[in-house]
């Protein structure tokens, strides 16, 4: 039997992600060779090249989102993989005690302190700082710290009654000095050719300088010094450089028949603002025969507007007067990207560098074979 | 600053969002205010203090006053007498003038191992040479204070005091310190005393009256026994059954027209069955109240109570021996005045009659189990029990002592008590510790004999604490298979929790207080028996009547305690006016009184240890709780004890509930209700009270969850980092939940919270979930989920010898290049180790030193070694921990004392357990990296995965709700939402409306990603926020293997148990695997080669062991042969020569060599 070419309907259709009241539906792709008889799915960088796009959705520091349309789901997931768990950060690792007399034991200060983000001379930290090595030896240990592998902090703080305090004043930070340790309390000390690198902006500080680090009342003192190294998320969640990054599927809704008058408001209702717009249905619509709106000129109906606003609540399934009238589903290989970085790389910088180390990955893993091979 | 800031006013807030202090007042939404305002007076642990208070404000007073005076037999004039005696503050005991300050502090007791106690001091007025000296504050003894009672320093005391004292402001207090350990005095449930109990004996169809008489003087009990149609009354000083009618004759000569009109009245069917009694006495030839009571007389147990009378005494005649012993013995109860026994007649033949009623009916039996049949005993009546005995012993003691000073014949000076009264009071001291520090109460005068009455205080979270002060527990025996007991008693409603109960062999044994359960404190009798004749008119005292008024159709006897004092024709009317009497204050509130149709009874009771709880009063179809009262409340301007004085409120005991009507909620009241509810949720107690939407849950959910919210590891107090305790669990960071109830926040649960809101989903994930295993995010747990401390106390104590040696700190050992040796790494130079080191199995921690000499005198050429042998405490455990504390002081007994606190912070791993707050406890099947988790669209990452399977059998629908209602509060950022109280939970419909504004799925199901895939999960999975407990039980405690190890010292096989690095045991079933499966050499080498192998010399021709192939038996080395067998084998047959049983082995080949 000779094959015949999908339509365009049917690969729209492959393309979907059905969003049913209780089960989601067509979960993997089917575009791999030897699923669809006769049709060769073959992957093909020209192919690729053409149906592949991205679109910005904003960009700042703390959050970037947009979308990449036109790949594969494990791609997509090898991105959000790597921006989680591969990007290398600087976070602090050592926590040397001098005095600690706060009630908050060493280890959990330490564990606080681990968790700060902090920022730093782009040059510096992409360029300058080097994978720090722990040396088998234990003897070696003090040797093994470098300008380009260990940023030494230091956090110095004792805690005073205020003179000047009111009388009567309960407000524990008013009556005390240095009643709470903050972030920005962390000095930064440069060693070697770290000043050249960090020094002024550049300087190695908190991104954000109010995280409340200990609480002290007068006569405690913490007293310690950090190494900083450069880390990878899947060793520990504090070198991750992002707070989330994920991605969502481009919701797809379609009205099947039309949804008109009350319905349309309350259909409207079921999706986050701006999903679904009003219309009025026009003279010509309703002229038209067999497209439900016969006889509603003037009368609103419900359009959808900007479909990726949806959070996918299913609402309108729930709904009998939506019953057979409405369509919901997902964009296979549309995946718009929420990533929040914790501040010390640009979020759209995480994002690049994913594509960069997934590459290096994949030539590595070439160089692999090849010699397999061989 | 109000007196103590315990968060009242926060209580008040209202229940549900949207609702302002400005709003209306509505009775019906608002009752639950006086829940906080009951809490702050009665309730929870409040009954332990006010018992205690009683106690020693008053019970220790009436205990004096009983046995005031002594008198010498030797010096016929000399007297003394006890005038007052009184509780002093606590103080320390290694007391000196000079000290300034002598107050102590509960922390100061609990760190230097003392006892928190308060001296007492007694008045005292005795004769010297005709002349009256009076002398005060003499002091007798020390008495251990519980914490928060009037005596105690913390009572009364604000925050800021309570800071500096180094106490927890949300500490229940209701304990004692003894020694530094705290130590709590469970409640004891108890058949109630006093009372007549009606049973019938299933076997032999016989029915008995009993009832257990307790006075200050002794304690008895009593029998009246029907069997094969003849009455008979027994008692323990009775050598036989003595036939009723009898006793009757024996006690004011009744006749036996009055003796039937007292029994039966003018009931024929009563009359029939009693008449064959008066047979029993015609037989015993007795007629006349000198016959009876020579009768009684003559079979009373000689001895017996009588012990300790003297053999100087003129022996009685048995006339007098019975008057005796039905005056004082046999009911003793009912006290006899001026030899009137028609009280005691009265009472006995009351017995008799309802042992005929129960005979008729048997429905008539009373209930065992019925709480109104219970009394719980307290703190303050065990200690004055004790006490009593021991006040008693020591008038004795101090009584021989003063005969010993009068027998001498010529004396030097007067005799002056003081010194006396202050040793011998040494013996109450030391009594008192005792009982408290082991929990052993032994009174002999009352036979009794009660072990575990204290246990240590749980610290494992300040709900395990709680829980402990709740608790009751039961005097049956748990090895009983009998189900009564144990099972739910309808009568428990509202008084005792019906959830909380631990599984097991205590189960329905040990129970636990409801939230607004008040247990009673003895009231005075004598006033509300003199305000019923003068304020209630148609009462006649019972004294008067004769049994045909009694027993007339329509009267009613009033008993005052069980005991029948009054009798009246309109016992509805009486009730109301008695009613109306306590509401107005007249008498105490606590007195109960109910109606009891079927014997035509009044009980009024006044004593100690009924249970109780407040009720709303409602009159003609109206509550008395107007919307002003609530008003004043809030304002601060009224309490609850306002609102009992105003006659809004009442208490209501077991019994007097049944004679009531009680709405559950203000709709439900129609013309007969006479209470209401203050508030459902109540019916609950504060452990049970964790749980959210606990009316959602199959019930034994909750009953697991009891037992679990106590293993839950959290803040224990807001001194926890002061406390030195054996072993201490905290949480590095404790979250409040975010789904709470009201209870949660009464018991400030909120504050001291033990658990964290992880966000879970419901899915099944990678298989390492099965069976309740959790998945757990790695960098959750990064982040500091469920991370906990554990704090180890180590202590040493420096101990002085009789010969003046003392051990000694220090003795740290060098190695051969000078430095210190690794074993002694962390000890600084006073031989202690440094606080923030690491310690590391097997090294030192206190570098104690005993001296090697401790007995010699050092007089002459007795002198000993001056060397010191090392008694260092090592660290013990395999995984390394840090010094927390070093404190350095001295006990009481002015040695001094070491302890070293270690801890370990211990981040969640495989095999730790945890449990949500619905019984479903799981431990950790695996810890997955975060971008193998599954995602929302949102970016949302769960902390853990639960695996769905854990629903459909629990049937624990509370959680999903928990889940639905925390998404809810948490997606629209009002801790409003979050209230899930039993009964009057927010409805989850409008939690789903909620989720749906916010964009989320009304059913909390929403669209994930893999996280492997990267593909979407083919069904939505359902997510939130649910409060997560992490249990005590971790596997780094437990965790154990050995290969070889240490064998024990008898049988020379492995030694048991991780402690001892012990080897794991091939039990018989598993021996009996090995037998069924035929694996003869496995079963070898597991029993003998791989445990207790042995070589030994057997003589084949004797049968007994030789030595070296020689046979000490035989003499010849011919016939012993060497072969392989258990050393326990041996030593058994060692063992059994060694009792004289003749042992011996015959050997055979099993397989002989072909010659």
């Amino acid at each position: 039997m000779p094959h015949k070419p999908p339509t365009t309907e049917e690969l729209e259709r492959r393309k979907i992600v059905g969003i049913r009241e209780e089960t989601i539906t067509d979960v993997t792709s089917t575009d791999f060779p030897g699923h669809y008889p006769g049709e060769d799915h073959s992957w093909d960088i020209e192919r690729f090249r053409q149906g592949f796009r991205v679109e910005f959705h904003h960009n700042e520091t703390f959050e970037a989102s947009f979308s990449l349309i036109g790949i594969d789901a494990s791609i997509a997931n090898a991105f959000r993989r790597i921006m989680i768990a591969d990007i290398p950060t600087l976070a602090i690792e050592t926590v040397f005690i001098n005095n600690n007399t706060s009630v908050i034991q060493d280890e959990v200060l330490s564990h606080r302190l681990g968790l700060i983000p902090f920022k730093g001379g782009h040059d510096g930290l992409h360029k300058f700082i080097k994978w720090y090595r722990k040396p088998d030896d234990q003897s070696q240990l003090d040797s093994s710290y470098f300008d380009n592998n260990t940023v030494s902090l230091r956090l110095e703080v004792k805690c005073e009654h205020n003179d000047k305090a009111a009388a009567g004043e309960t407000d524990p930070t008013k009556l005390y000095k240095h009643a709470h340790v903050y972030a920005r309390d962390i000095e930064f000390v440069p060693v070697g050719r770290q000043l050249q690198y960090f020094s002024g902006e550049d300087a190695i500080a908190p991104v954000n300088p109010d995280i409340l680090i200990a609480k002290l009342r007068p006569g405690q003192e913490i007293s310690l010094s950090m190494h900083m190294h450069k880390g990878v998320g899947s060793d520990h969640a504090k070198f991750s450089p992002v707070a989330t990054a994920s991605y969502r599927l481009m919701p797809v809704i379609t009205i099947e028949r039309p949804i008109l008058g009350r319905d349309a408001e309350k259909f409207a209702r079921c999706f986050p603002k701006g999903v679904i717009g009003l219309e009025k249905v026009t003279r010509k619509e309703a002229a038209k025969k067999g497209s439900g709106y016969e006889g509603h000129e003037g009368e609103l109906k419900a359009v959808v507007r900007d479909p990726m606003r949806d959070t996918v609540s299913r609402e309108c399934l729930r709904h009998d007067e939506f019953k057979g009238k409405v369509k919901l589903g997902r964009r296979r290989d549309h995946f718009i990207y929420l990533v929040e970085s914790t501040g010390q790389l640009q979020s759209d910088e995480i994002f690049l560098e994913a594509v960069a180390h997934l590459k290096k990955r994949a030539q590595f893993l070439e160089k692999q074979v090849m010699n397999m091979v061989r | 600053m109000g007196a103590i800031d315990d968060g009242f006013e926060a209580l008040l807030e209202p229940f549900y969002n949207g609702k302002q202090l400005t709003d209306p007042i509505s009775t019906k939404e608002d009752k639950y205010q006086l829940l906080p305002a009951f809490l702050k007076v009665k309730g929870l642990v409040k009954q332990h203090i006010d018992s205690y208070n009683f106690f020693v404000e008053h019970e220790i007073k009436d205990i004096v006053r009983a046995n005031r005076s002594i008198r010498s037999d030797q010096e016929k004039d000399f007297w003394l007498e006890f005038t007052d005696i009184r509780v002093g503050t606590p103080t320390r005991n290694d007391y000196s003038d000079y000290k300034a300050r002598d107050e102590v502090t509960p922390m100061e007791c609990r760190l230097r191992d003392m006892t928190y106690a308060a001296p007492v001091v007694v008045d005292i007025v005795y004769s010297r040479e005709r002349k009256k000296i009076v002398r005060k504050d003499i002091p007798l003894c020390r008495i251990p204070v519980m914490l928060k009672s009037a005596k105690c320093c913390l009572s009364g005391a604000n925050n800021a005091q309570m800071e500096i004292m180094n106490e927890c402001p949300l500490d229940p207090g209701g304990y004692f310190i003894i020694n530094g350990t705290e130590k709590v005095i469970l409640i004891q449930e108890q058949l109630s005393k006093n009372r007549v109990i009606v049973e019938a004996d299933e076997k032999t169809g016989g029915v008995s009256a009993s009832v257990t008489s307790s006075t200050h003087e002794r304690k008895s009990k009593t029998y009246v026994i029907l069997k094969k149609d003849r009455i008979v009354l027994n008692h323990n000083v009775l050598v036989e059954p003595i036939p009723i009618v009898i006793v009757l004759k024996a006690l004011g000569g009744l006749s036996d027209y009055e003796i039937m009109e007292l029994v039966a009245g003018g009931d024929a069917r009563y009359q029939d069955d009693f008449l064959i009694n008066f047979d029993e006495a015609t037989k015993a030839g007795v007629y006349t109240q000198q016959q009876a009571l020579e009768y009684v007389g003559t079979r009373v147990k000689m001895g017996g109570p009588k012990k300790g009378r003297s053999m100087s005494a003129p022996r009685r005649s048995p006339v007098e021996e019975g008057l005796d012993a039905l005056a004082n013995i046999i009911i003793a109860h009912v006290t006899i005045e001026d030899l009137d026994f028609y009280p005691k007649a009265i009472y006995i033949a009351m017995m008799v009659r309802r042992v005929l009623m129960a005979a008729h009916n048997p429905k008539l039996v009373d209930d065992r189990d019925f709480v109104g049949n219970k009394r719980l005993e307290l703190a303050g009546q065990l200690l004055s029990l004790l006490f009593e005995d021991m006040f008693k012993m020591f008038v004795g003691s101090l009584k021989s002592n003063m005969e010993y000073f009068f027998k001498k014949p010529n004396r030097t000076s007067a005799y002056d008590p003081v010194g006396p009264i202050s040793s011998q009071g040494q013996y109450i001291t030391q009594g008192l510790n005792r009982a408290i520090q082991s929990g052993n109460w032994h009174v002999k005068r009352f036979n009794m004999n009660r072990a575990g009455v204290t246990h240590v205080l749980s610290r494992l979270s300040y709900i395990a604490a709680l829980g402990m002060m709740t608790r009751i527990s039961s005097q049956f025996e748990k090895t009983r298979k009998v189900s009564g007991p144990r099972a739910l008693q309808p009568s428990q409603w509202g008084m005792l929790c019906p959830s909380d109960t631990p599984e097991g062999e205590a189960c329905g044994l040990v129970k636990n207080l409801a939230l607004m359960t008040h247990i009673t404190t003895n009231a005075e009798e004598e006033p509300v028996r003199n305000s019923i004749f003068s304020l209630i008119p148609g009462v006649a005292p019972i004294r008067m009547s004769t049994g045909t008024e009694m027993h007339k159709p329509g009267n009613y006897i009033i008993h005052l305690n069980g005991t029948p004092f009054a009798l009246t024709s309109h016992p509805k009317q009486f009730a109301a006016r008695f009613k109306t009497m306590r509401r107005r204050g007249h008498i105490s509130p606590f007195i109960g009184i109910h109606i009891n149709e079927h014997f035509a009874a009044i009980h009024i009771a006044t004593d100690e240890g009924r249970i109780c709880r407040p009720y709303i009063i409602v009159k003609d179809g109206k509550s008395r709780l107007k919307a002003e009262h609530l008003k004043l409340l809030q304002l601060g301007k009224a309490t609850f004890d306002d609102f009992l004085r105003r006659g809004v409120i009442e208490y209501l005991d077991v019994n007097e509930e049944n004679d009531a009507l009680i709405a559950i909620k203000e709709e439900d009241i129609n013309q007969s209700t006479t209470h209401m509810e203050i508030e459902p949720f109540t019916i609950l107690g504060a452990v049970a009270g964790l749980i959210p939407f606990p009316h959602h849950n199959q019930s034994p959910r909750n009953t697991y969850q009891c037992a679990m919210g106590k293993q839950a590891i959290g803040a224990i107090a807001y001194n926890q980092f002061n406390r030195i305790d054996t072993l201490l669990y905290t949480l590095v960071y404790p979250q409040r939940p975010m789904v709470i109830t009201k209870t949660i926040q009464l018991i400030h649960y909120d504050k001291l919270p033990a658990g964290q809101n992880a966000t879970v989903v419901v899915m099944s994930y990678s298989g390492y979930d099965i069976e309740d295993a959790l998945v757990l995010n790695k960098a959750s747990c990064d982040r500091g989920f469920g991370r906990c401390q554990v704090f180890r106390k180590y202590t040493a104590e420096l101990q002085q010898y009789p010969n003046g040696r003392k051990d000694r700190l220090g003795g740290i050992q060098k190695g051969e290049d000078g430095r210190t040796i690794p074993k002694h790494a962390c000890l600084d130079k006073d031989g202690l180790a440094v606080v923030g080191y690491r310690v590391n199995s097997g090294e030192t921690m206190i570098m104690k030193e005993t001296p090697i000499d401790q007995t010699s005198t050092g007089i002459g050429s007795d002198r000993g070694s001056d060397d010191f042998r090392p008694a260092a405490i090592n660290y013990r455990i395999p995984d390394a921990a840090y010094i927390d504390k070093v404190m350095v002081s001295n006990t009481e007994k002015n040695t001094a004392i070491v302890k070293v606190q270690t801890r370990q912070t211990r981040r969640p791993e495989l095999g730790d357990k945890f449990s949500s707050r619905h019984g479903q406890k799981g431990v950790v099947g695996i810890i997955v990296d975060q971008e193998d988790m599954p995602f929302s669209d949102s970016g949302l990452v769960p902390d853990i995965i639960m695996n769905p399977h854990g629903f459909p059998s629990r049937m624990t629908v509370g959680k999903l709700f928990e889940c639905l209602t925390g998404k809810a509060s948490v997606v629209a950022g009002l801790r409003d939402y979050g209230f899930g109280d039993a009964f009057r939970s927010h409805p989850v419909e409008e939690m789903g409306k909620v989720l749906v504004d916010h964009g989320f799925s009304w059913e909390g199901k929403d669209y994930f990603t893999s996280g492997i895939t990267g593909e979407p999960h083919e069904a939505y999975l359902f997510n939130g926020p649910i409060y997560y407990q992490r249990l005590k039980h971790m596997v780094q405690d437990k965790m154990h293997s050995r290969s070889r190890g240490p064998r024990a010292i008898l049988t020379r096989q492995p030694t048991e148990g991780r402690s001892r690095d012990g080897g794991l045991r091939l039990g018989e079933m598993e021996r009996d695997c090995l037998i069924a499966y035929g694996a003869s050499q496995l079963l070898l080498e597991r029993l003998m080669y791989s445990s207790d192998a042995t070589q030994v010399d057997i003589c084949e021709r004797c049968g007994l062991l030789g030595y070296k192939g020689f046979c000490q038996t035989c003499g010849s080395t011919s016939q012993v042969t060497q072969m392989t067998m258990p050393y326990a084998a041996k030593l058994l047959m060692q063992e059994l020569i060694s009792m004289n049983v003749g042992v011996r082995m015959q050997l055979e080949d099993k397989f002989p060599h072909p010659r």
